[in-house]
């Protein structure tokens, strides 16, 4: 653990978000909506980041992320880490990581795309990872990182 | 696969775009007014285009299928907020194939993942009006005597032009050239441009519409919106740029032909219409012969 972590407390059981960009931390929680939990979530951020100049991290007690809120994440810091806590260890770390397709997660931002009408789940190619771009199966537009909009 | 849908021209392997081509003119040589006895097309239009609609209800008629179908959407149950996926569900229940026109982009793709019949994309929105790069392939085949090596001009509105695109895409595997002739507010964008560097294809871009035009094989020409000027004053300088006039054509070669998707507005002058290098009526009558082909090859009945 190095030391910036160390700011924030330790958690028993649950995950630790790692090198969020500072800037994004608010978007990440709202996203994946910890306003609304009841866990225990703990964040600090402008901490000093070698990787990112001023990082952000989060801590969420007694909750390891599905792989549509992991996706979710990844399209927002693509950088980040999860650390999974088991009685206060790390058992296990791993970057996140967007799959090749996306389904829901995020809008089209074309207004003319069928899925911005009908009642329906939007399907992505992910063309590019860093920094996250996405093809909209249906329309064939490309919605950028400035574009995203989490559903 | 007899459930075979054509959305995008990308859906169809090369091969298969040339297999489409031979049908369509197997039954410009012999027609088969029997070949959809007892099927129904459902031709689907939420956005009207006369010109379209016919030419898909002619193929199908002359193919003796029976046509279903609305278009105007504004008398259809679409008018009291039904889901398009609702309507695609419950007209797949009485046809066999649907032809879809619809004003929102993607919006055939989705159609044909909730329909049990084949779609075929008869337009949607800016995106994707496949059969229109069918029809124009075959002029292309048809007046050339090939598909290889071809010098296409392309002129007008070649941002917006849907119909360029997805004919350049389609070109690109036969060694084509293409000259590109427009505004600078409508160039081809970008990404087909990387396309075709990616595919080792030569463009050229050009500003002026002149004597460069004797090389060409094919001059496609296409209309220039109003629309897609925010500045009137620069629509009205910019539309009689790109006008081809009868007199411009003397020294393209003999075998030159123009296309145009349809409808044209001032972009080919009236005195072009006789010259015998204007192709765009037989063109629009190869649209039925292409349409009769994707229609009987997604339904399984030709192979």
């Amino acid at each position: 653990m190095d030391k910036s972590e160390l700011k924030v407390n330790a958690i028993k059981d649950g995950t630790v978000i790692d090198h969020i960009p500072a800037k994004d931390l608010f978007e990440v929680i709202k996203i994946l909506n910890l306003e609304k939990v009841d866990n225990q979530v703990t964040f600090g951020t402008n901490l000093d980041s070698k990787k990112l100049g001023k990082k952000a991290i989060i801590k969420v007690s007694d909750k390891f992320f599905k792989d549509h809120e992991i996706n979710k994440i990844a399209l927002i810091a693509p950088k980040a880490n999860l650390n999974i806590i088991k009685n206060y260890e790390v058992i296990e770390k791993r970057p996140v990581e967007l799959p090749s397709t996306i389904k829901g997660i995020c809008k089209c931002m074309n207004p003319k795309c069928i899925t911005n009408s009908e009642p329906m789940s939007t399907k992505f190619d992910v063309i590019s990872k860093e920094p996250p771009a996405l093809r909209c199966f249906y329309c064939g537009k490309i919605t950028d990182r400035e574009h995203f909009i989490i559903i | 696969m007899t459930n075979k849908s054509l959305i995008s021209i990308t859906d169809f392997s090369t091969n298969e775009i040339l297999r489409l081509l031979e049908i369509a003119e197997d039954f410009e040589r012999h027609p088969e007014p029997h070949l959809l006895d007892g099927k129904v097309v459902a031709t689907l239009f939420f956005e009207p285009s006369t010109r379209t609609r016919l030419s898909f209800e002619s193929a199908a008629n002359r193919l003796g299928g029976r046509v279903i179908g609305f278009s105007d959407p504004n008398i259809s149950s679409v008018s009291k907020g039904e889901t398009l996926k609702d309507t695609i569900r419950i007209v797949s229940n009485y046809c066999d194939l649907i032809v879809m026109r619809h004003p929102l982009e993607g919006s055939c793709r989705y159609a044909s993942e909730v329909a049990t019949v084949p779609v075929i994309n008869a337009g949607d929105g800016a995106h994707q009006h496949p059969t229109q790069t069918l029809l124009d392939m075959y002029s292309i085949k048809k007046t050339q005597g090939r598909l290889d090596n071809i010098n296409i001009f392309m002129v007008g509105d070649l941002k917006y032009g849907r119909t360029v695109h997805s004919l350049v895409q389609a070109m690109s595997p036969f060694n084509p050239i293409f000259n590109f002739i427009s505004h600078p507010k409508l160039k081809m964008p970008k990404e087909y441009l990387d396309f075709l560097d990616s595919k080792h294809v030569k463009y050229y871009e050009h500003e002026q519409f002149n004597d460069i035009i004797s090389e060409a094989d094919i001059i496609y020409m296409t209309r220039v919106q109003r629309e897609r000027f925010q500045d009137l004053m620069e629509y009205e300088k910019t539309k009689d740029l790109y006008i081809l006039r009868n007199s411009m054509l003397e020294n393209t070669k003999p075998t030159m032909k123009i296309l145009h998707p349809l409808p044209r507005v001032n972009e080919i002058a009236q005195d072009v219409d006789t010259n015998s290098k204007a192709y765009y009526f037989e063109q629009a009558l190869n649209g039925v012969y292409a349409r009769q082909a994707v229609i009987s090859y997604v339904l399984g009945l030709k192979k």
